[in-house]
């Protein structure tokens, strides 16, 4: 499925944090994850959630530490904040919002 | 899965890498970040069975363009399309703690500097009283040597040559101070002039670790000396304004710190700062545009212009040079200008670019100054036949000799490249081995000239 990219960025931010709310993560499992979860219909450039992540840091939504991984590399963790378990409340709230009215007009044009 | 046993994968990796770190916007860590990502990548198309190149190939397009993404990188970091100079992370290359090591050095050597010049006022030599040429004759010997000693420090090099670089500074600390000046002598001036220039050239022997003739070294040092000058105005601006701030605020509480200002703050300041700007241009070189070709490619239209209408005008009106005291100093300075653009024009020049209309501009200024000093040249020459030799005119037309054997040669190879009968790389070769010339004249100003002319 195309999807707009306007879409793709907006939901970029809760999907981060709804992740690393269920665990601390990297970046690679992140996108693994979204894949998984949105069984491949959400593709993200792989590139492109870096930037989220790191803008996500500055805003003190996540932290980032770097430790050693089982290949022996260095690799970025990222674990949300208490801001960030706010910010991704407040969130869901709107998306619910969101999801909820359209939701309620496509029963409607659907029984109608 | 470290690194992968197909040699030809790791080095697209590395090829991958290198071009990532091109990119301003992003930095050694969120390269290191994206290169596990995209070798995470690599181990999984891997193990799906793909070859080593197509699987290179999925994960560098999956990661997306480079452009858009260092966009990102660039809005999630706005500061970093700003070089941020004592800021900047080490190069990755250098071992951690180099940079807090050099600081220390530099603070340290800073103050002993700023300690330095207060030194003679315990044996009764008080700055701001009479005994202000004694300070003048050794205002340089306070610094140069300490920034000697940075540079032999900087650089690694060994005792011996620490030892050797000692000598001109001893040999300048004696010719400043044995010969019997008597108040407002003309030659004491003269050595207060023409010292620094000669020991800038000692320091400019730390700078390249003694090898002048080594390659690029002595273009390295004049870049330096230049972006220096640039920063030693920017700090002695704000030096400045932190005076003022001293002054109306003591004053404000009836207080006059005057003798703070001018006693402490402005000579300390002076001396320290000459390190602390010093260590700043080392720090920057690769992080910072410099500014002083910045600054040469704006000013040298603008002074070939002044050159021009002045040589127009006079030719017009027919006025001709007055000769007072301070001309020949003039022209000198003038000159010492223009060589200073050629200079800096050929510092930033890539000798391999053919020539182009700036190198025109250079070679109508050079000519232009040529002119114009010609004839002041004939003007003075006019007034020493009439009267006499003076240490300050044989100075002066000494100075103006040396700059205009330099700039009419420096004439003739830019007229020679402009045709493509030489390389841009000659002007340059004699720029930088013209250097020496100035310092040997200044040395022979500052031991020679007290005794010729009586310490008059």
């Amino acid at each position: 499925m195309d999807m707009k990219k306007d879409l793709v960025a907006a939901s970029a931010t809760p999907l981060v944090l709804a992740i690393l709310a269920e665990g601390d993560s990297y970046g690679y499992a992140i996108i693994k994850r979204v894949t998984e979860l949105s069984g491949g219909h959400l593709q993200w450039t792989d590139g492109m959630l870096y930037p989220v992540l790191h803008r996500l840091e500055r805003q003190g939504h996540v932290a980032a530490k770097w430790s050693a991984s089982e290949n022996g590399r260095r690799r970025k963790y990222y674990r949300i904040t208490r801001e960030g378990r706010a910010q991704l409340a407040a969130q869901r709230r709107q998306w619910q919002v969101v999801d909820g009215t359209l939701r309620g007009i496509w029963m409607r044009t659907r029984t109608a | 899965m470290t690194t992968f046993a197909d040699r030809p994968l790791e080095d697209q990796i590395a090829q991958w890498r290198a071009y990532l770190r091109r990119r301003q916007a992003l930095h050694g860590s969120d390269v290191e970040e994206l290169e596990g990502h995209l070798r995470d990548q690599l181990t999984a198309l891997t193990e799906a069975g793909l070859a080593g190149d197509e699987a290179f190939l999925v994960a560098v397009k999956r990661m997306g363009s480079l452009d858009a993404l260092s966009r990102e990188f660039a809005r999630a970091h706005s500061e970093r399309l700003w070089k941020q100079l004592v800021m900047a992370p080490a190069a990755p290359d250098e071992p951690a703690g180099t940079g807090r090591a050099e600081l220390l050095v530099v603070l340290g050597l800073a103050v002993a500097a700023a300690v330095a010049i207060k030194v003679p006022a315990l044996f009764g030599l008080r700055l701001g009283g009479g005994d202000e040429p004694f300070y003048a004759r050794n205002a340089s010997l306070f610094v140069f040597p300490l920034l000697a000693a940075y540079f032999v420090w900087k650089r690694g090099s060994d005792a011996a040559h620490g030892l050797r670089l000692a000598l001109p500074f001893a040999a300048g600390a004696v010719f400043a101070n044995v010969f019997p000046f008597g108040a407002g002598s003309n030659t004491g001036i003269l050595t207060a002039l023409h010292l620094p220039i000669a020991l800038w050239l000692a320091v400019g022997l730390a700078y390249v670790r003694g090898r002048w003739l080594a390659d690029g070294g002595r273009m390295n040092f004049v870049r330096f000396s230049g972006e220096l000058a640039i920063y030693y105005a920017l700090i002695a601006l704000g030096g400045g304004v932190l005076t003022g701030m001293t002054m109306m605020m003591f004053k404000s509480i009836g207080m006059n710190a005057e003798w703070l200002a001018q006693g402490w703050l402005l000579p300390c300041g002076a001396m320290g700062a000459v390190l602390i700007g010093s260590w700043l241009v080392e720090a920057k070189q690769s992080v910072i545009e410099n500014m002083a070709p910045v600054l040469t490619r704006l000013f040298t239209p603008l002074f070939t212009i002044l050159l021009l209408v002045f040589l127009g005008t006079m030719a017009w009106t027919g006025n001709p040079i007055h000769v007072e005291r301070e001309v020949l100093i003039g022209f000198d300075l003038l000159l010492v200008l223009v060589v200073g653009l050629v200079l800096y024009a050929a510092s930033a020049r890539d000798p391999e670019a053919p020539p182009d209309f700036f190198d025109g501009l250079q070679l109508v200024l050079v000519v232009s100054a040529l002119v114009v000093d010609g004839v002041a040249l004939g003007a003075i020459a006019a007034r020493i036949s009439e009267f006499g030799f003076t240490p300050n005119r044989v100075a002066a037309l000494g100075e103006n000799l040396i700059l205009l054997v330099n700039l009419a040669w420096s004439a003739w190879l830019y007229a020679r490249f402009l045709r493509r009968r030489a390389p841009f790389a000659a002007l340059e070769q004699w720029q930088i081995a013209y250097l020496p010339v100035y310092a040997v004249w200044a040395a022979l100003v500052v031991v020679v000239f007290p005794p010729l002319f009586g310490y008059r």
